[in-house]
């Protein structure tokens, strides 16, 4: 069962980070697409709790680092995305029921997401990032992040919900 | 699934654990450049998204094409891409051997023989491209080591340079475009032969211009001057006499009395679809490289 739920949510990265560069880059806005695979760290964040979110955030990011056409320092994008993901667990009590909190859950995480990747450029000295890049790009991605959280997020909660029970069941027996 | 006494400690622990793992990867990554422990895993995640994204990339093609609906045409719509595909092939064939006549000229005065002068390209459709998130311009196709393709190649499309091969694998490929920040291209003027370099000024919503400074610095490009690339040895990274763009201002800094010229690329990176990737030059004659796909390394 634990074979089949890390295949599941393997499935679901690899997913996500695709539809990312690929389907999506036909309906980017300037440039912006959604960020999917920040949109599953959020979901699992508050269907399952900080550290199961901080390890998934870890390894969605190092795909989104590695995955063709990434360019950049490997590992920014997996610090952003665990820090993404440990700070959404910690709501997770609240968040659990209403949907208004859930929103509001990926649109900080989406800033806090996207923010920490181009501060991580700006330490680097990547000379793509630039601030005026960057205050152009966040408030577009958070809006896009928001935007796609009712298609994403229940999709998500949903197989992780079928595929949590059954192994919580098996491991209590 | 663990005693709760268990857990607690744990809690802090595990993302402590994760925020080092990705500071060690962003450290070595960062410190040890091309050499990194840390391209393997790119090579190898290459060949595992790679795939992946091209299949990805035809699934919805027919969502992106919704016009297309009729499943008895797909023979007619195979047919019509290959035909694109050998378009492009051509039309980049033609731009580079209009500026192969400019090179020859170079060439001849360098005693080099150029007379068959054709470049061998292979074709592949984009299949992934960067987000504006992650601050570079970069795109992936659909070929890769198995059809010749290795870093350092150019690319381009019917309508001039698209940019260079950073990274394959043996499926895909990694393309910087030319308007990345890290995107320096060596540029000559087409109407003075004037030298210059072409740096991407790294806009990301694929509207971007490039900044040629020209290396002799009294002399200054007209506005409207094609600029071309200026090749360099091997055709690595890029190959001559591709067309870049034209020169759409000019701004003087009387401080230094350098001139930087802006230039408008001529391909549009917002809408990039098939490009041609110079597997070879080849110095045979034109048929052979109109053949194409043929690796000459």
């Amino acid at each position: 069962m634990t074979v089949l739920r890390t295949l599941v949510i393997a499935m679901i990265v690899v997913l996500a980070v695709n539809l990312q560069v690929g389907f999506f880059s036909g309906l980017a806005v300037n440039g912006v697409v959604p960020d999917i695979a920040l949109l599953v760290v959020v979901a699992a964040a508050l269907s399952r709790g900080a550290e199961y979110a901080a390890v998934l955030g870890f390894v969605a990011g190092l795909a989104l680092d590695l995955a063709p056409p990434a360019d950049h320092t490997a590992g920014r994008w997996a610090l952003a995305l665990v820090v993404t993901g440990y700070l959404a667990g910690m709501v997770r009590q609240d968040a659990d029921r209403s949907a208004f909190v859930a929103v509001l859950t990926v649109a900080a995480s989406a800033f806090v997401g996207t923010s920490l990747f181009a501060l991580s450029g700006l330490v680097l000295a990547d000379p793509g990032v630039t601030v005026a890049g960057a205050l152009s790009v966040i408030p577009t991605a958070v809006l896009y992040d928001v935007a796609l959280t009712p298609l994403v997020l229940p999709a998500v909660a949903w197989t992780l919900r079928r595929t949590t029970p059954m192994s919580a069941r098996w491991a209590a027996a | 699934m663990r005693p709760r006494s268990a857990r607690r400690p744990r809690r802090r622990t595990v993302p402590v654990l994760v925020v080092l793992a990705a500071l060690t990867v962003i450290t070595l990554d960062a410190s040890l450049g091309d050499d990194s422990p840390v391209e393997p895993l790119r090579r190898a995640a290459g060949e595992v998204f790679g795939p992946v994204q091209s299949g990805m990339s035809a699934a919805v093609e027919p969502v992106a094409s919704i016009g297309d609906f009729v499943t008895t045409v797909s023979r007619l719509r195979d047919q019509n891409a290959d035909l694109e595909a050998r378009n492009t092939e051509l039309e980049a064939l033609l731009h580079t051997s209009d500026l192969d006549r400019n090179r020859l000229a170079e060439l001849e005065r360098t005693q080099v023989v150029a007379s068959g002068a054709g470049l061998d390209v292979v074709t592949a459709q984009v299949v992934g491209v960067g987000p504006a998130q992650s601050f570079s311009l970069t795109v992936t196709i659909d070929a890769g080591t198995a059809d010749g393709i290795g870093p350092d190649m150019t690319v381009l499309n019917g309508d001039g340079l698209v940019g260079r091969v950073v990274r394959a694998d043996r499926t895909s490929a990694t393309v910087l475009l030319l308007g990345d920040a890290e995107s320096v291209v060596g540029g000559r003027v087409g109407s003075s032969m004037e030298l210059g370099f072409l740096a991407g000024d790294g806009d990301l919503s694929g509207s971007g211009r490039l900044h040629l400074t020209t290396i002799d610095s009294t002399v200054q490009p007209a506005i409207g001057d094609t600029v071309v690339t200026w090749g360099s040895k091997d055709g690595k990274p890029y190959v001559a006499g591709v067309p870049v763009g034209h020169v759409e201002s000019l701004q003087t800094s009387p401080r230094d009395s350098s001139t930087v010229a802006t230039v408008a690329p001529f391909v549009d990176f917002s809408s990039l679809d098939l490009v041609s990737v110079v597997v070879g030059e080849a110095r045979r004659t034109e048929t052979s490289a109109l053949g194409g796909a043929e690796p000459n390394q």
